[in-house]
Protein backbone atom coordinates (compact mmCIF):
# COMPACT_ATOMS: atom_id res chain seq x y z
CA UNK A 1 0.00 0.00 0.00
CA UNK A 2 2.70 2.47 0.98
CA UNK A 3 6.31 2.40 -0.83
CA UNK A 4 9.28 4.35 -0.29
CA UNK A 5 12.06 3.64 -1.98
CA UNK A 6 15.78 5.03 -1.16
CA UNK A 7 14.22 8.12 0.45
CA UNK A 8 16.53 10.86 1.71
CA UNK A 9 16.10 14.11 3.92
CA UNK A 10 19.04 16.15 4.58
CA UNK A 11 19.48 19.07 6.53
CA UNK A 12 22.33 21.31 5.40
CA UNK A 13 24.72 18.69 6.70
CA UNK A 14 22.60 16.76 8.58
CA UNK A 15 21.21 13.62 7.44
CA UNK A 16 18.02 13.16 8.87
CA UNK A 17 17.09 9.82 6.84
CA UNK A 18 19.11 8.13 3.97
CA UNK A 19 18.48 5.58 1.50
CA UNK A 20 15.23 4.03 3.23
CA UNK A 21 13.28 1.75 1.29
CA UNK A 22 9.84 0.73 3.24
CA UNK A 23 6.88 -1.19 2.57
CA UNK A 24 3.82 -1.31 4.41
CA UNK A 25 1.05 -3.75 3.85
CA UNK A 26 -2.79 -2.79 3.28
CA UNK A 27 -4.14 -3.67 6.90
CA UNK A 28 -0.92 -3.38 8.88
CA UNK A 29 -0.30 -1.77 12.06
CA UNK A 30 3.39 -1.22 11.40
CA UNK A 31 5.49 0.01 13.73
CA UNK A 32 8.55 2.39 12.94
CA UNK A 33 11.15 2.34 16.25
CA UNK A 34 14.61 3.71 16.96
CA UNK A 35 16.89 6.12 19.51
CA UNK A 36 16.06 10.04 19.23
CA UNK A 37 16.80 11.50 16.45
CA UNK A 38 17.23 8.83 13.87
CA UNK A 39 14.77 10.10 11.71
CA UNK A 40 11.00 8.64 12.96
CA UNK A 41 9.37 11.97 12.76
CA UNK A 42 10.84 13.31 9.95
CA UNK A 43 9.66 10.23 7.97
CA UNK A 44 6.27 11.05 9.08
CA UNK A 45 6.67 14.54 8.23
CA UNK A 46 8.10 13.43 4.66
CA UNK A 47 5.10 11.02 4.19
CA UNK A 48 2.93 13.79 5.07
CA UNK A 49 4.36 16.39 3.09
CA UNK A 50 4.88 18.89 5.48
CA UNK A 51 8.72 19.06 3.76
CA UNK A 52 9.74 17.94 0.40
CA UNK A 53 12.59 14.96 0.42
CA UNK A 54 16.35 15.54 -0.79
CA UNK A 55 15.67 12.22 -2.97
CA UNK A 56 13.43 9.38 -3.47
CA UNK A 57 10.10 8.63 -4.03
CA UNK A 58 7.32 7.73 -1.86
CA UNK A 59 4.31 5.77 -3.98
CA UNK A 60 0.69 5.13 -1.94
CA UNK A 61 -1.28 3.00 -3.30
CA UNK A 62 0.65 3.13 -6.91
CA UNK A 63 0.49 6.97 -7.50
CA UNK A 64 2.91 9.10 -6.59
CA UNK A 65 3.22 11.65 -3.38
CA UNK A 66 5.69 13.67 -4.03
CA UNK A 67 4.00 16.47 -5.66
CA UNK A 68 1.65 16.68 -3.85
CA UNK A 69 0.94 19.32 -1.30
CA UNK A 70 -0.07 18.36 2.41
CA UNK A 71 -3.83 18.96 1.83
CA UNK A 72 -3.52 16.55 -0.90
CA UNK A 73 -2.26 13.69 0.33
CA UNK A 74 -5.07 13.67 3.12
CA UNK A 75 -7.55 13.88 0.16
CA UNK A 76 -5.56 10.96 -1.29
CA UNK A 77 -6.01 9.35 1.82
CA UNK A 78 -3.03 9.91 4.04
CA UNK A 79 -3.65 11.58 7.56
CA UNK A 80 -1.70 11.97 10.35
CA UNK A 81 -1.07 13.53 14.35
CA UNK A 82 1.96 15.25 15.84
CA UNK A 83 4.49 14.32 18.31
CA UNK A 84 3.41 17.98 20.12
CA UNK A 85 -0.36 17.82 19.82
CA UNK A 86 -1.85 20.43 17.06
CA UNK A 87 -5.19 21.15 17.69
CA UNK A 88 -7.44 23.97 16.47
CA UNK A 89 -7.12 25.56 20.15
CA UNK A 90 -9.68 28.11 20.01
CA UNK A 91 -12.32 26.08 18.12
CA UNK A 92 -14.66 23.62 19.90
CA UNK A 93 -13.90 20.16 20.28
CA UNK A 94 -16.56 19.49 17.74
CA UNK A 95 -15.36 22.05 15.01
CA UNK A 96 -12.03 20.43 15.85
CA UNK A 97 -13.55 16.95 13.75
CA UNK A 98 -16.21 18.80 11.78
CA UNK A 99 -13.12 20.94 9.49
CA UNK A 100 -11.16 17.76 9.35
CA UNK A 101 -14.13 16.48 7.32
CA UNK A 102 -13.19 17.41 3.92
CA UNK A 103 -12.68 14.19 1.76
CA UNK A 104 -16.35 13.69 1.90
CA UNK A 105 -18.45 14.48 -0.88
CA UNK A 106 -21.89 16.09 1.86
CA UNK A 107 -18.57 18.63 2.55
CA UNK A 108 -19.55 20.49 -0.14
CA UNK A 109 -23.51 21.24 1.04
CA UNK A 110 -22.13 21.58 4.58
CA UNK A 111 -19.90 24.56 3.53
CA UNK A 112 -22.39 26.71 3.85
CA UNK A 113 -25.58 25.31 5.79
CA UNK A 114 -26.26 26.50 9.47
CA UNK A 115 -24.71 25.39 12.65
CA UNK A 116 -27.73 24.51 14.17
CA UNK A 117 -28.81 22.74 11.53
CA UNK A 118 -26.64 19.96 12.07
CA UNK A 119 -28.36 18.91 15.23
CA UNK A 120 -29.26 16.19 12.87
CA UNK A 121 -28.58 13.96 9.96
CA UNK A 122 -25.65 11.95 9.06
CA UNK A 123 -23.08 14.63 9.56
CA UNK A 124 -23.83 14.87 13.08
CA UNK A 125 -24.30 10.70 13.49
CA UNK A 126 -20.52 11.04 12.21
CA UNK A 127 -18.98 13.33 14.60
CA UNK A 128 -21.00 11.94 17.31
CA UNK A 129 -19.87 8.51 16.84
CA UNK A 130 -16.18 10.02 16.50
CA UNK A 131 -16.77 11.80 20.26
CA UNK A 132 -17.95 8.67 21.53
CA UNK A 133 -14.80 6.90 19.91
CA UNK A 134 -12.48 9.35 21.33
CA UNK A 135 -14.35 9.38 24.94
CA UNK A 136 -14.99 13.01 24.52
CA UNK A 137 -19.38 12.86 23.44
CA UNK A 138 -19.61 15.27 26.56
CA UNK A 139 -17.06 17.65 25.35
CA UNK A 140 -18.43 18.81 22.27
CA UNK A 141 -18.71 22.29 22.93
CA UNK A 142 -15.76 22.28 25.14
CA UNK A 143 -13.06 24.55 23.59
CA UNK A 144 -9.88 22.06 22.27
CA UNK A 145 -7.93 24.59 24.53
CA UNK A 146 -9.83 23.50 28.17
CA UNK A 147 -9.37 19.67 27.75
CA UNK A 148 -6.65 17.78 29.70
CA UNK A 149 -3.43 16.63 28.12
CA UNK A 150 -4.85 12.90 27.86
CA UNK A 151 -8.18 14.45 26.21
CA UNK A 152 -6.49 16.75 23.53
CA UNK A 153 -3.92 13.35 22.51
CA UNK A 154 -7.49 11.39 21.73
CA UNK A 155 -9.32 14.75 20.07
CA UNK A 156 -5.96 14.90 17.48
CA UNK A 157 -6.30 11.18 17.22
CA UNK A 158 -9.74 11.32 16.64
CA UNK A 159 -9.26 14.50 13.94
CA UNK A 160 -7.17 12.72 11.93
CA UNK A 161 -9.61 9.51 11.60
CA UNK A 162 -12.41 12.14 10.69
CA UNK A 163 -10.42 12.57 7.61
CA UNK A 164 -11.01 9.35 6.74
CA UNK A 165 -7.93 7.64 5.75
CA UNK A 166 -6.35 4.77 4.53
CA UNK A 167 -3.30 5.23 5.61
CA UNK A 168 -3.00 7.11 9.98
CA UNK A 169 0.48 8.06 10.53
CA UNK A 170 1.14 8.37 14.51
CA UNK A 171 4.29 10.16 15.74
CA UNK A 172 4.39 9.04 19.63
CA UNK A 173 1.02 8.85 20.21
CA UNK A 174 1.87 7.83 23.94
CA UNK A 175 4.24 10.22 24.98
CA UNK A 176 3.31 11.59 28.00
CA UNK A 177 0.63 9.09 28.85
CA UNK A 178 0.53 6.57 31.85
CA UNK A 179 -0.14 2.77 31.38
CA UNK A 180 -3.67 2.38 31.77
CA UNK A 181 -3.89 5.61 29.12
CA UNK A 182 -1.35 3.78 26.90
CA UNK A 183 -3.63 0.22 27.09
CA UNK A 184 -6.57 2.79 26.02
CA UNK A 185 -4.71 3.92 22.78
CA UNK A 186 -3.68 0.40 22.15
CA UNK A 187 -7.31 -0.51 21.75
CA UNK A 188 -8.37 2.43 20.06
CA UNK A 189 -5.46 2.07 17.58
CA UNK A 190 -6.86 -1.92 17.14
CA UNK A 191 -10.07 -0.66 16.24
CA UNK A 192 -9.43 2.00 13.79
CA UNK A 193 -7.57 -0.86 12.11
CA UNK A 194 -11.23 -2.51 12.20
CA UNK A 195 -12.35 0.08 10.08
CA UNK A 196 -10.18 -0.54 7.36
CA UNK A 197 -7.03 1.71 8.42
CA UNK A 198 -3.59 0.78 7.98
CA UNK A 199 -1.34 2.61 10.75
CA UNK A 200 2.07 3.66 10.94
CA UNK A 201 2.95 3.83 14.66
CA UNK A 202 6.16 6.15 15.57
CA UNK A 203 6.23 5.09 19.09
CA UNK A 204 8.82 4.61 22.28
CA UNK A 205 6.34 3.03 24.45
CA UNK A 206 8.03 -0.16 23.99
CA UNK A 207 4.99 -1.98 25.43
CA UNK A 208 2.89 -0.54 23.22
CA UNK A 209 4.81 -1.35 19.78
CA UNK A 210 5.18 -4.48 20.80
CA UNK A 211 2.32 -5.44 21.94
CA UNK A 212 0.15 -3.93 18.95
CA UNK A 213 2.67 -4.34 15.45
CA UNK A 214 2.12 -6.68 12.88
CA UNK A 215 5.62 -5.51 11.34
CA UNK A 216 8.58 -3.18 12.86
CA UNK A 217 11.22 -1.20 11.65
CA UNK A 218 14.49 0.10 13.36
CA UNK A 219 16.03 3.52 12.60
CA UNK A 220 19.11 4.28 13.42
CA UNK A 221 20.87 7.38 12.11
CA UNK A 222 18.05 7.57 9.54
CA UNK A 223 19.16 3.93 7.93
CA UNK A 224 17.16 1.03 8.63
CA UNK A 225 19.17 -1.41 10.72
CA UNK A 226 16.54 -4.34 11.30
CA UNK A 227 12.84 -5.26 10.00
CA UNK A 228 10.54 -7.90 11.03
CA UNK A 229 8.15 -9.24 13.26
CA UNK A 230 7.58 -7.93 17.21
CA UNK A 231 9.25 -10.89 18.30
CA UNK A 232 12.15 -10.91 15.53
CA UNK A 233 13.08 -7.35 16.53
CA UNK A 234 13.18 -8.25 20.84
CA UNK A 235 15.80 -10.59 19.73
CA UNK A 236 17.47 -8.87 17.46
CA UNK A 237 21.23 -8.19 18.64
CA UNK A 238 21.95 -4.76 16.45
CA UNK A 239 18.46 -3.08 17.77
CA UNK A 240 19.17 -4.30 21.71
CA UNK A 241 22.42 -2.36 21.14
CA UNK A 242 21.42 0.69 19.27
CA UNK A 243 18.23 1.27 21.45
CA UNK A 244 16.45 -1.23 23.60
CA UNK A 245 18.95 -1.39 26.10
CA UNK A 246 19.82 1.96 26.09
CA UNK A 247 15.79 2.41 26.55
CA UNK A 248 14.94 0.07 29.21
CA UNK A 249 17.73 1.93 31.40
CA UNK A 250 16.92 5.34 30.86
CA UNK B 1 -28.22 66.82 13.75
CA UNK B 2 -26.24 66.77 10.25
CA UNK B 3 -22.83 66.69 12.81
CA UNK B 4 -24.55 63.92 14.22
CA UNK B 5 -25.24 61.53 10.80
CA UNK B 6 -22.08 62.10 9.55
CA UNK B 7 -20.23 60.39 12.58
CA UNK B 8 -23.11 58.01 12.41
CA UNK B 9 -21.64 57.51 8.52
CA UNK B 10 -18.16 57.58 9.55
CA UNK B 11 -19.00 54.65 12.18
CA UNK B 12 -21.22 52.30 9.27
CA UNK B 13 -18.19 52.92 6.93
CA UNK B 14 -15.48 52.33 9.26
CA UNK B 15 -17.45 49.14 10.67
CA UNK B 16 -16.89 47.95 7.28
CA UNK B 17 -13.56 48.76 6.90
CA UNK B 18 -12.54 47.01 9.67
CA UNK B 19 -14.88 44.01 9.14
CA UNK B 20 -13.20 43.88 5.51
CA UNK B 21 -9.45 43.30 8.25
CA UNK B 22 -11.79 40.84 10.22
CA UNK B 23 -12.27 38.32 7.50
CA UNK B 24 -8.26 38.51 7.03
CA UNK B 25 -7.31 38.48 10.39
CA UNK B 26 -9.66 34.98 11.20
CA UNK B 27 -6.68 33.56 9.24
CA UNK B 28 -4.16 34.77 10.60
CA UNK B 29 -3.49 37.47 7.88
CA UNK B 30 -2.73 41.02 9.14
CA UNK B 31 -3.16 43.27 5.80
CA UNK B 32 -2.44 46.54 5.76
CA UNK B 33 -4.27 46.61 2.05
CA UNK B 34 -7.50 47.84 3.25
CA UNK B 35 -6.90 51.40 3.03
CA UNK B 36 -5.72 50.43 -0.96
CA UNK B 37 -8.91 48.62 -1.60
CA UNK B 38 -10.55 51.33 0.05
CA UNK B 39 -9.57 53.92 -2.07
CA UNK B 40 -9.93 51.79 -5.23
CA UNK B 41 -14.09 51.43 -4.36
CA UNK B 42 -14.15 54.81 -3.74
CA UNK B 43 -12.63 56.21 -6.68
CA UNK B 44 -14.40 53.40 -9.52
CA UNK B 45 -17.87 53.87 -7.91
CA UNK B 46 -17.37 58.00 -7.99
CA UNK B 47 -15.98 57.30 -11.45
CA UNK B 48 -19.11 55.58 -12.29
CA UNK B 49 -21.83 57.97 -10.67
CA UNK B 50 -20.47 61.45 -12.05
CA UNK B 51 -18.23 60.52 -15.21
CA UNK B 52 -20.65 57.77 -16.68
CA UNK B 53 -23.76 58.59 -15.07
CA UNK B 54 -24.18 55.35 -13.41
CA UNK B 55 -26.89 54.88 -10.62
CA UNK B 56 -25.80 54.36 -6.89
CA UNK B 57 -25.96 50.53 -6.61
CA UNK B 58 -24.70 49.67 -9.81
CA UNK B 59 -22.19 51.58 -9.14
CA UNK B 60 -21.35 50.20 -5.79
CA UNK B 61 -21.91 46.69 -7.07
CA UNK B 62 -19.33 47.10 -10.12
CA UNK B 63 -16.46 48.77 -7.95
CA UNK B 64 -17.19 45.85 -5.06
CA UNK B 65 -16.49 43.30 -7.92
CA UNK B 66 -13.19 45.48 -9.52
CA UNK B 67 -11.72 45.50 -5.77
CA UNK B 68 -12.86 41.53 -4.91
CA UNK B 69 -10.34 41.01 -8.45
CA UNK B 70 -7.96 43.25 -7.69
CA UNK B 71 -7.47 42.00 -3.90
CA UNK B 72 -7.77 38.03 -5.71
CA UNK B 73 -4.62 39.26 -8.17
CA UNK B 74 -2.52 41.19 -5.52
CA UNK B 75 -3.72 38.00 -2.79
CA UNK B 76 -1.52 35.37 -5.15
CA UNK B 77 2.39 37.32 -4.58
CA UNK B 78 1.17 38.93 -1.51
CA UNK B 79 0.06 35.43 0.36
CA UNK B 80 3.40 33.35 -0.62
CA UNK B 81 4.93 35.42 2.75
CA UNK B 82 3.30 35.93 5.63
CA UNK B 83 3.98 37.97 9.27
CA UNK B 84 6.20 40.71 8.88
CA UNK B 85 6.64 40.24 5.52
CA UNK B 86 3.23 40.22 4.25
CA UNK B 87 2.44 43.25 6.58
CA UNK B 88 5.39 45.47 4.49
CA UNK B 89 3.91 43.91 1.56
CA UNK B 90 0.38 44.89 1.80
CA UNK B 91 2.10 48.66 2.70
CA UNK B 92 3.52 48.79 -0.21
CA UNK B 93 0.19 47.53 -2.14
CA UNK B 94 -1.76 50.96 -0.31
CA UNK B 95 1.13 53.21 -1.18
CA UNK B 96 1.33 51.86 -4.42
CA UNK B 97 -2.49 52.61 -5.26
CA UNK B 98 -2.38 56.09 -2.98
CA UNK B 99 0.57 57.37 -5.09
CA UNK B 100 -1.50 55.72 -8.28
CA UNK B 101 -4.82 58.15 -7.32
CA UNK B 102 -1.99 61.06 -6.71
CA UNK B 103 -1.46 60.81 -10.30
CA UNK B 104 -4.52 59.88 -11.88
CA UNK B 105 -6.44 62.50 -13.92
CA UNK B 106 -9.65 62.40 -16.01
CA UNK B 107 -11.39 65.16 -16.98
CA UNK B 108 -14.16 65.54 -18.53
CA UNK B 109 -16.75 68.44 -19.19
CA UNK B 110 -20.58 68.02 -18.39
CA UNK B 111 -22.91 70.67 -18.83
CA UNK B 112 -20.44 73.18 -18.84
CA UNK B 113 -18.26 72.14 -15.92
CA UNK B 114 -15.46 70.24 -15.74
CA UNK B 115 -15.69 66.91 -13.36
CA UNK B 116 -14.00 63.72 -12.41
CA UNK B 117 -10.86 62.94 -10.59
CA UNK B 118 -7.94 65.84 -10.75
CA UNK B 119 -4.74 64.48 -9.52
CA UNK B 120 -3.47 66.02 -6.82
CA UNK B 121 -6.08 68.36 -6.61
CA UNK B 122 -8.05 65.24 -5.82
CA UNK B 123 -12.15 64.45 -6.57
CA UNK B 124 -14.86 66.96 -6.25
CA UNK B 125 -18.07 67.11 -6.47
CA UNK B 126 -19.49 63.78 -6.16
CA UNK B 127 -23.18 65.16 -5.89
CA UNK B 128 -24.84 62.16 -6.90
CA UNK B 129 -27.09 62.06 -3.51
CA UNK B 130 -27.19 65.70 -3.65
CA UNK B 131 -28.61 65.71 -6.98
CA UNK B 132 -31.29 62.53 -6.97
CA UNK B 133 -32.95 64.05 -3.96
CA UNK B 134 -31.67 61.63 -0.91
CA UNK B 135 -32.02 63.16 2.68
CA UNK B 136 -29.34 62.87 5.13
CA UNK B 137 -31.45 59.90 6.92
CA UNK B 138 -31.75 58.13 3.24
CA UNK B 139 -28.00 58.03 2.99
CA UNK B 140 -27.54 57.11 6.75
CA UNK B 141 -29.98 54.19 5.94
CA UNK B 142 -28.20 53.23 2.73
CA UNK B 143 -25.00 52.53 4.76
CA UNK B 144 -26.63 51.23 7.77
CA UNK B 145 -28.14 48.63 5.65
CA UNK B 146 -25.14 47.39 3.68
CA UNK B 147 -23.49 47.22 7.27
CA UNK B 148 -26.14 45.16 9.02
CA UNK B 149 -26.36 42.97 5.77
CA UNK B 150 -22.20 42.81 5.82
CA UNK B 151 -22.37 41.82 9.59
CA UNK B 152 -25.00 39.61 9.14
CA UNK B 153 -23.55 37.42 6.50
CA UNK B 154 -20.11 37.57 8.24
CA UNK B 155 -21.80 36.19 11.14
CA UNK B 156 -24.09 33.61 9.28
CA UNK B 157 -21.12 32.41 7.47
CA UNK B 158 -18.95 32.20 11.12
CA UNK B 159 -21.94 29.84 11.94
CA UNK B 160 -21.30 27.28 9.33
CA UNK B 161 -18.49 25.00 8.33
CA UNK B 162 -16.30 27.61 6.16
CA UNK B 163 -16.29 29.72 9.14
CA UNK B 164 -14.73 27.09 11.12
CA UNK B 165 -12.61 26.67 8.33
CA UNK B 166 -11.29 30.16 8.20
CA UNK B 167 -10.79 30.02 12.15
CA UNK B 168 -8.79 26.52 11.96
CA UNK B 169 -6.32 28.82 9.46
CA UNK B 170 -5.91 31.30 11.71
CA UNK B 171 -5.26 28.80 14.59
CA UNK B 172 -2.61 26.87 13.10
CA UNK B 173 -1.96 26.52 9.24
CA UNK B 174 0.51 23.66 9.38
CA UNK B 175 -2.21 21.65 11.59
CA UNK B 176 -5.67 22.72 8.86
CA UNK B 177 -3.20 21.60 5.97
CA UNK B 178 -2.48 17.93 7.28
CA UNK B 179 -6.16 17.52 8.04
CA UNK B 180 -7.08 17.94 3.97
CA UNK B 181 -7.70 22.00 4.34
CA UNK B 182 -6.47 23.99 1.07
CA UNK B 183 -4.85 26.82 2.86
CA UNK B 184 -4.21 28.78 -0.18
CA UNK B 185 -7.63 28.63 -1.31
CA UNK B 186 -9.08 29.60 2.37
CA UNK B 187 -6.83 32.45 2.15
CA UNK B 188 -7.24 33.65 -1.34
CA UNK B 189 -10.88 33.10 -0.82
CA UNK B 190 -10.56 35.46 2.45
CA UNK B 191 -8.29 38.55 0.93
CA UNK B 192 -11.09 38.46 -2.32
CA UNK B 193 -13.81 38.92 0.31
CA UNK B 194 -12.19 41.55 2.38
CA UNK B 195 -10.64 43.43 -0.85
CA UNK B 196 -15.07 42.90 -1.73
CA UNK B 197 -16.22 44.46 1.67
CA UNK B 198 -13.27 46.74 1.52
CA UNK B 199 -14.92 48.19 -1.79
CA UNK B 200 -18.21 48.28 -0.45
CA UNK B 201 -16.85 50.92 2.31
CA UNK B 202 -15.27 52.57 -0.20
CA UNK B 203 -17.77 53.22 -2.48
CA UNK B 204 -19.98 54.51 0.60
CA UNK B 205 -17.25 56.84 1.82
CA UNK B 206 -17.23 58.38 -2.00
CA UNK B 207 -20.65 59.23 -2.34
CA UNK B 208 -20.76 60.20 1.69
CA UNK B 209 -18.35 62.75 1.92
CA UNK B 210 -18.41 63.83 -2.05
CA UNK B 211 -15.16 64.60 -2.15
CA UNK B 212 -11.75 62.16 -2.72
CA UNK B 213 -8.53 63.11 -1.64
CA UNK B 214 -5.41 61.22 -1.63
CA UNK B 215 -4.33 62.14 1.68
CA UNK B 216 -7.34 60.11 3.07
CA UNK B 217 -5.94 56.57 2.30
CA UNK B 218 -2.49 56.73 4.05
CA UNK B 219 -1.37 53.95 6.19
CA UNK B 220 -3.12 55.75 9.37
CA UNK B 221 -6.48 54.64 6.97
CA UNK B 222 -4.83 51.10 7.06
CA UNK B 223 -3.90 51.51 10.44
CA UNK B 224 -7.65 52.20 11.65
CA UNK B 225 -9.18 48.94 9.35
CA UNK B 226 -6.86 46.33 11.47
CA UNK B 227 -6.77 48.43 14.69
CA UNK B 228 -10.69 47.88 15.01
CA UNK B 229 -10.57 43.61 14.41
CA UNK B 230 -7.79 43.43 16.82
CA UNK B 231 -9.17 45.98 19.95
CA UNK B 232 -13.09 44.16 19.26
CA UNK B 233 -11.31 40.76 19.28
CA UNK B 234 -12.49 37.94 16.64
CA UNK B 235 -14.61 35.86 18.94
CA UNK B 236 -17.72 37.68 16.71
CA UNK B 237 -18.23 40.47 14.45
CA UNK B 238 -20.11 43.00 16.91
CA UNK B 239 -16.67 43.38 18.52
CA UNK B 240 -15.42 45.63 15.84
CA UNK B 241 -18.45 47.76 15.69
CA UNK B 242 -18.00 48.19 19.61
CA UNK B 243 -14.04 49.29 18.53
CA UNK B 244 -15.52 51.02 15.74
CA UNK B 245 -17.96 53.43 18.36
CA UNK B 246 -14.66 53.59 20.91
CA UNK B 247 -12.32 54.95 18.19
CA UNK B 248 -14.24 57.07 16.29
CA UNK B 249 -16.79 58.15 18.49
CA UNK B 250 -15.07 58.71 21.44
CA UNK B 251 -11.43 58.99 20.80
CA UNK B 252 -12.14 60.88 17.93
CA UNK B 253 -14.85 62.70 17.78
CA UNK B 254 -15.03 63.00 21.65
CA UNK B 255 -11.60 64.08 22.35
CA UNK B 256 -11.34 66.82 19.24
CA UNK B 257 -10.29 69.47 22.01
CA UNK B 258 -7.49 67.79 22.49
CA UNK B 259 -6.18 68.55 18.45
CA UNK B 260 -3.80 66.03 17.01
CA UNK B 261 -2.79 64.84 20.59
CA UNK B 262 -6.01 61.97 20.01
CA UNK B 263 -3.37 59.63 17.88
CA UNK B 264 -0.89 59.59 20.66
CA UNK B 265 -3.62 58.17 22.70
CA UNK B 266 -4.75 56.00 19.83
CA UNK B 267 -1.78 54.47 19.99
CA UNK B 268 -1.20 54.24 23.83
CA UNK B 269 -4.75 52.29 23.85
CA UNK B 270 -3.84 49.84 21.03
CA UNK B 271 -0.50 49.32 23.47
CA UNK B 272 -2.51 48.71 26.27
CA UNK B 273 -5.23 46.45 25.24
CA UNK B 274 -2.26 44.15 23.40
CA UNK B 275 -0.92 43.27 27.20
CA UNK B 276 -4.45 43.63 29.09
CA UNK B 277 -6.11 41.64 26.75
CA UNK B 278 -4.27 40.24 23.78
CA UNK B 279 -7.56 38.48 22.27
CA UNK B 280 -8.78 41.60 21.61
CA UNK B 281 -11.39 43.48 24.13
CA UNK B 282 -14.22 40.96 23.44
CA UNK B 283 -12.83 38.08 24.17
CA UNK B 284 -14.65 34.89 24.46
CA UNK B 285 -13.33 35.06 28.11
CA UNK B 286 -15.43 38.31 28.51
CA UNK B 287 -18.69 37.41 26.34
CA UNK B 288 -18.59 34.55 28.65
CA UNK B 289 -18.54 37.00 31.83
CA UNK B 290 -20.73 39.43 30.61
CA UNK B 291 -23.12 36.92 29.82
CA UNK B 292 -23.12 35.79 33.91
CA UNK B 293 -23.62 38.70 34.64
CA UNK B 294 -26.37 39.72 32.31
CA UNK B 295 -27.89 36.31 33.82
CA UNK B 296 -27.54 37.43 37.63
CA UNK B 297 -29.11 40.54 36.65
CA UNK B 298 -31.85 38.65 35.19
CA UNK B 299 -32.47 36.13 38.15
CA UNK B 300 -31.96 38.30 40.38
CA UNK B 301 -35.06 40.78 38.52
CA UNK B 302 -37.31 37.76 38.62
CA UNK B 303 -36.53 36.11 42.15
Amino acid sequence: MLEVKSLSKHFGGVQAVRELDLAVNAGDIFGVIGPNGSGKSTLVNLISGVFPATTGEIHFQGQSLSNLSPHARVRAGVARTFQNIRLFPGLTVWQNLWVARNSTEDTRAEGISFRWFRKSGPVKNEIDAMLEFSGLADKGDELASNLAFGEQRRLELARAAATKPRLLLLDEPAAGMNQEEVRDLGRRIRELRQQGMTIILIEHVMELVMGITDRIVVLNFGSKIAEGEPAAIRKDKSVQEAYLGQSEDG
Amino acid sequence: MDYFLNLVNTIGIHTLLGLSAYILLLTGQLSLAQAGFFAVGAYTAAVLTVILGWGILPAIGLAMLITGLLAFLVGFPALRVRGLMLVVATLAFGEFVRMFFYNFRWRVTQEGVEVGPDGTMGFSEIRYFAEHGWTSWEVTSLIWVFVILVMAIIWWADQTRSGAVLRAVGEDELAAGTVGIDVTVVKMAAMTAGGVIAGLAGSLYAHQITMLDHHAFTVLLATFAIAYPILGGVSNVFGTLVAVIFIQGLLVEGLRFLGDWRMLLFGALIIVVMNVKPRGLFDSQTLRWIKSVLRLHLSRRIS
